[in-house]
C-alpha cells in the first residue's frame, strides 16, 4: 500500500518536471484521498506499474494548460497529437524519476493516453488512490498515483 | 574524432535521435548547439532506431528507453553489434542506478536523466564526442 511519506516522491517528481522543462516551478496542493472516480480533464496520460509495486500514475491536465507548456518549451506545434504527446511524455518522466527510490523493480509501462473519452484505469483492488493537485500559472492539473 | 586544431577542418558529427515522444526529439534537435552536428535521422523506437542506423551510418545516437516495440536497452545492446564505434548518450526518465549501469554494460557511453536544460544535454554531447 502506498504510504503517504512515498507521496513525496511524486510531489517532488511533478515540481522538477515544471521547474526543468517549464523553466517555472509548479504550485503543489495537499495530496488527497481519491474518493470515487476523479474528475478528467482533456487531455490524460497513464502509466501502468508493475513489478515489486503494482498500480497506476495518472498525469490529467487541461488543454489551455498544455499550450502554455508547450510555448514555454519553445514548441511551435499545438495540435491534439502534440497534445497527447506532452501528456503522456510528463507521466512518464514523473513515474520513472520514481525509481530513484522506489528502485529497478518498479517498472513503468509506455504511456496510454486518453482525450475526449473515459479512460480505462485499473486501479489495484484495495489501493489507495492519492490526488495531487497542481497549481501552474492560472492553471490546474492533477497527478494521480495508486499503487500497492 | 578530429579537431579544428590538429587537421584544419572539423569532421561533421552524424547525430540520430532515438525518442518515442517527437516533443522529445525535437527538442533534443532544437537545443543541441554544435555547429557540426548534423540530424541525419529521428526514431520512435528501437526498431526503427536500427534501420535508420544502418542507412545514415550515426557518429552519436542519444537513446530513450522506454519505447514501445523494442526498447532502448535492447536496442543498445542491438546498435552496439552493428556499429561498434558509435557513441551513445541515453535519455531517459528512469532515474535508478541499476538502470544506468545495464545501459553503460550494453554498450552506452553516457547517461541524462530527463527532464533536462539546454545546458545538460550539450555538456553531456560535449562530454562524449568533443
Amino acid at each position: 500500500m502506498l504510504r503517504e511519506e512515498e507521496l513525496k516522491t511524486f510531489v517532488d517528481g511533478t515540481t522538477r518536471y515544471f521547474e526543468v522543462a517549464a523553466q517555472q516551478p509548479a504550485s503543489i496542493g495537499s495530496p488527497y484521498l481519491l474518493e470515487g472516480e476523479p474528475a478528467m480533464h482533456d487531455y490524460t496520460g497513464m502509466i501502468n506499474v508493475s513489478g515489486k509495486r503494482e498500480g497506476v500514475v495518472y498525469f490529467t491536465a487541461p488543454r489551455a494548460m498544455l499550450t502554455v507548456l508547450l510555448m514555454k518549451m519553445q514548441e511551435s506545434d499545438f495540435s491534439h497529437e502534440s497534445m497527447r504527446d506532452l501528456v503522456g511524455e510528463v507521466a512518464n518522466t514523473i513515474s520513472g524519476n520514481a525509481r530513484r527510490d522506489f528502485g529497478h523493480d518498479f517498472v513503468i509501462s509506455v504511456p496510454s493516453v486518453f482525450a475526449g473519452e473515459k479512460p480505462q484505469i485499473n486501479r489495484p483492488t484495495g489501493a489507495r488512490a492519492f490526488v495531487i493537485p497542481i497549481h501552474w500559472r492560472s492553471h490546474s492539473a492533477k497527478l494521480v498515483v495508486s499503487l500497492t | 574524432m578530429d579537431t579544428a586544431q590538429d587537421t584544419g577542418t572539423r569532421r561533421t558529427v552524424k547525430l540520430l535521435i532515438v525518442d518515442d515522444s517527437n516533443i522529445v526529439r525535437r527538442r533534443i534537435e532544437r537545443s543541441q548547439q554544435f555547429d557540426d552536428l548534423e540530424v541525419v535521422g529521428t526514431a520512435a523506437n528501437g526498431i526503427e532506431a536500427l534501420e535508420l542506423a544502418r542507412r545514415t551510418d550515426p557518429d552519436l545516437v542519444t537513446m530513450d528507453l522506454t519505447m514501445p516495440q523494442m526498447d532502448g536497452i535492447e536496442c543498445i545492446t542491438q546498435l552496439v553489434r552493428l556499429k561498434p564505434e558509435v557513441r551513445i548518450l541515453v535519455i531517459s526518465a528512469l532515474a535508478d542506478k541499476a538502470t544506468a549501469v545495464e545501459a553503460m554494460e550494453r554498450g552506452a557511453n553516457g547517461f541524462l536523466n530527463k527532464p533536462f536544460t539546454d545546458r545538460q544535454l550539450n555538456e553531456a554531447i560535449a562530454e562524449l564526442m568533443y
